[in-house]
C-alpha cells in the first residue's frame, strides 16, 4: 500500500505545482517558447526553481543506501548520448512546440475537460502504443 | 511583466522540485510523466500500481485546480495539429526515454549527460517549431 500512497500524493503535488507555476496553461508555455513574439520568462522561474530544489535534495537523497521505501534507487544506468534520444527529443520538442502541451500539463489539463485536451491526450497514449510497437520490432541496442 | 506570475512561476517550480525529490527519497523513483504513463502501455505485471496511483495524482489535482481556478479547456488551432502534436509528444518522449518532468527536472537536477542533450534539443525544436508556425505560416495566434 505503501508505493502506492508515496506515488498519489507525489502526483498530486507535482500536479498542484504544475497549477500554481502556469505550465498547465498552453497559452504561457507558448509564450515561453515564442522568442521573437512578447516573451514571457516564465518557464525559466519554473525550470529554475524545479531543477534547483531537484538538484539540492538529490545530492544528499542519493548518498541514503536506500529510498525511505524501497531496496535500491531506480536510475537510468545509460551515459552516453545516442540517435534515439536526440531524435526522440526533437520530435518531442516539434509535437510541444506545435501545442503547447508536454504530458504532465496535458494529463493534469484532463480535469477541465476540454474536448481539445482530451484529444491531445488520445493520440499522445496512440504515439505512446504506437513506440511499444516500433520498440518491439526495433529494440534499443 | 509582471512580478505576481513570476513569483508564481518560482513558487510552482519549487513545489515540482519537491514532489519530484519526495518520489526519489521515498520510491527511489525518477518522477518522469512521459516514462512513469509509458510504463503502462503495455502494463508489465507488478509494475502497475504505483503508476496508477501517481496518475490518479495528477488526475486529482487538476480536479482541485479546476474547482480552485479553472483549467484551459480549448488549444488554438486545428485539430489535425492537435493530433499530431500529440502523436509527436507521445512517440517522442518514449523514444528519447523523457520529457520536461523526466530530462527538464530530474535528469538536470541529477546533472545527467543525456537529459542535458535531450533538454537543449527539445527546447531548440520547440523554439524552432513555435517561430515557424507563429511568425512564417502564422497559423497560430
Amino acid at each position: 500500500m505503501r508505493p502506492v500512497l508515496i506515488a498519489l500524493v507525489c502526483g498530486l503535488v507535482f500536479a498542484l505545482g504544475l497549477g500554481l507555476s502556469g505550465m498547465v496553461n498552453p497559452a504561457r508555455v507558448l509564450g515561453f517558447l515564442d522568442l521573437t513574439g512578447d516573451w514571457e520568462p516564465n518557464l525559466m522561474f519554473v525550470l529554475g526553481g524545479a531543477v534547483g530544489v531537484y538538484a539540492l535534495g538529490a545530492r544528499h537523497v542519493l548518498a541514503w543506501p536506500r529510498p525511505w521505501d524501497g531496496l535500491t534507487f531506480q536510475l537510468p544506468s545509460r551515459r552516453s548520448l545516442d540517435h534515439r534520444l536526440l531524435l526522440g527529443a526533437a520530435m518531442f520538442g516539434a509535437g510541444w512546440g506545435l501545442s503547447g502541451l508536454c504530458p504532465g500539463p496535458a494529463l493534469v489539463d484532463l480535469a477541465g475537460g476540454g474536448a481539445d485536451i482530451w484529444l491531445f491526450v488520445a493520440a499522445m497514449l496512440g504515439g505512446m502504443a504506437l513506440f511499444s510497437a516500433f520498440n518491439r520490432v526495433m529494440p534499443a541496442r | 511583466m509582471q512580478l505576481l506570475p513570476l513569483l508564481a512561476a518560482l513558487a510552482g517550480g519549487l513545489l515540482i522540485g519537491a514532489a519530484a525529490l519526495g518520489l526519489l527519497a521515498l520510491s527511489g523513483r525518477v518522477a518522469g510523466v512521459s516514462g512513469i504513463v509509458g510504463g503502462l502501455i503495455p502494463p508489465r505485471r507488478g509494475d502497475i500500481d504505483w503508476r496508477l496511483a501517481y496518475l490518479a495524482g495528477l488526475l486529482l489535482g487538476g480536479v482541485l485546480l479546476h474547482l480552485a481556478y479553472g483549467l484551459p479547456t480549448s488549444i488554438p488551432g486545428s485539430r489535425i495539429t492537435l493530433i499530431v502534436s500529440g502523436l509527436l509528444v507521445g512517440f517522442g518522449t518514449r523514444l528519447g526515454n523523457g520529457c520536461t518532468s523526466g530530462h527538464g527536472v530530474c535528469g538536470l537536477g541529477r546533472g545527467s549527460p543525456r537529459s542535458f542533450a535531450a533538454v537543449l534539443t527539445f527546447m531548440a525544436v520547440a523554439f524552432i517549431t513555435v517561430f515557424v508556425s507563429r511568425h512564417i505560416l502564422g497559423g497560430a495566434p
